[in-house]
């Protein structure tokens, strides 16, 4: 616990990058682009297709959301790849939208990297005034959930 | 504008609530989106929905970011409802129809704060968003861009229908329906099956207030229940009177909305008052009494 306040935690690359591109975007261009993660978000696998059973259900968010989380082998938690699976239907685009931009900037980094995302990470998009803090929770409640479920999956 | 149908012509206020097939009719007219004509509005639960598809013709109105103060918690002034309306071509006199997701909670509990402004000629859509689509209507992406019109900066006018925490405690012994689900209103659970913990410090309801879930007042397909029906619930069963002082709350006067409306505008309840700051106030207040 060594950062000091004045030098916050970084977001991975990828994740950085998405954060840049809501910051600068207007409120309704904050919405587009959410909209897009949402209409983007990769459907479940097949292998867990039809039994949710298996899934992480997510209670803070509005509408329901179920994710899992896969590690992959490796020496280290450097080496150990991390992929996320995330099911929600389309009536919840918000949901969808916060799923979309946790996939896209934490699938396939490794399981350090992942662990190591800030937990405020959700409050970096300059989302609050566009959705509301109330709806910004469901996106904290996954990110906490990701990484719990990554360290139980590489605990020795 | 109005067309005969027999279930909601049997309704206290029939001009409150409007068909799917009137609203086609009005579409096909060209009246939505005119001036002089239809004013269309979704309200949804969530922000983006209205981006996914929506009603030709609608305009999107969000619960939490056009009707509430982004500081206080209260709703928004006269000026920023103002804004809210003239930036979406309204003006006092439109008449304005809403629409939106989960039974029209969200298109309730706008029609309410429309209401708190005296907004006039304001009705909801039954069976909102899910019925329209369920008869494989038209929905499109296209965002209609109305010219801005000059809507009067008009005083917010709360004590007719809404309650606050004061209010409540002076009225403890008359009817107050508590609309959350059964385990809210035993305590057992402090939010709504399936959503997010919002923060009471207390479970339980409001001593005397009596469970009616919001629900019990829709059919399956989001469509309000017909007028005998809910006066078998909220009459025979509740043993309600029109002329009785109701207060109904939820956990925060969303779901309440609704039943503000059914008791309202489809059973011809006087005075009704909807108490807005409900369980994320009352759990959370300082000495206030509770039941469990």
């Amino acid at each position: 616990m060594s950062a000091s306040p004045a030098s916050p935690v970084p977001l991975p690359p990828a994740l950085a990058e998405i954060a840049d591109d809501f910051t600068s975007a207007s409120n309704d261009l904050k919405l587009q682009l959410l909209l897009e993660f949402s209409d983007e978000l990769p459907p479940m696998p097949e292998r867990y297709a039809g039994d949710l059973s298996r899934l992480e259900r997510v209670d803070e968010c509005q509408s329901p959301l179920f994710l899992t989380v896969e590690v992959g082998e490796g020496e280290s938690l450097d080496a150990r790849v991390v992929n996320l699976f995330f099911d929600a239907p389309p009536e919840a685009p918000t949901t969808r939208g916060f799923a979309g931009i946790l996939h896209e900037g934490l699938d396939g980094l490794s399981a350090a990297a992942v662990l190591a995302v800030p937990d405020d990470a959700p409050m970096r998009f300059g989302l609050a005034a566009a959705v509301s803090p109330l709806r910004l929770r469901g996106m904290v409640a996954m990110l906490s959930r990701i990484k719990r479920q990554v360290r139980a999956k590489t605990a020795v | 504008m109005s067309k005969t149908d027999s279930k909601i012509d049997a309704y206290a206020h029939p001009d409150r609530l409007v068909t799917t097939d009137w609203l086609a009719e009005q579409i096909a007219a060209g009246t939505v989106g005119r001036p002089d004509g239809v004013a269309l509005l979704e309200s949804d639960e969530d922000v983006l929905l209205y981006s996914t598809g929506h009603i030709p013709g609608a305009l999107k109105v969000d619960w939490h970011v056009d009707l509430n103060d982004p500081v206080s918690r209260d709703y928004v002034d006269g000026a920023g409802f103002a804004k809210v309306l003239g930036s979406r071509g309204i003006s006092r006199e439109t008449t304005v129809v809403i629409y939106g997701d989960k039974s029209n909670w969200w298109a309730a509990y706008a029609l309410w704060v429309f209401t708190l402004f005296g907004h006039e000629d304001v009705r909801l859509l039954d069976g909102g968003r899910a019925k329209w689509i369920a008869e494989g209507r038209e929905l499109t992406r296209d965002v209609p861009t109305p010219a801005a019109v000059d809507y009067p900066v008009v005083e917010r006018d709360d004590a007719p229908i809404r309650a606050f925490k004061d209010d409540v405690l002076a009225h403890l012994g008359r009817p107050l329906v508590d609309v959350r689900s059964p385990g809210e209103f035993s305590g057992e659970l402090l939010h709504m099956p399936d959503y997010p913990q919002e923060g009471a410090m207390r479970g339980g309801h409001i001593p005397g207030a009596t469970s009616v879930p919001w629900a019990r007042a829709a059919n399956d397909d989001g469509t309000f229940k017909s007028r005998p029906d809910l006066e078998a619930i909220y009459l025979t069963e509740q043993g309600l009177a029109p002329e009785d002082e109701v207060v109904a709350y939820c956990r925060i006067g969303e779901r309440s909305s609704h039943t503000w409306f059914v008791l309202t505008h489809l059973l011809g309840f006087e005075a009704v008052r909807n108490y807005d700051g409900s369980w994320t106030e009352w759990g959370n207040a300082v000495r206030v009494p509770i039941e469990k």
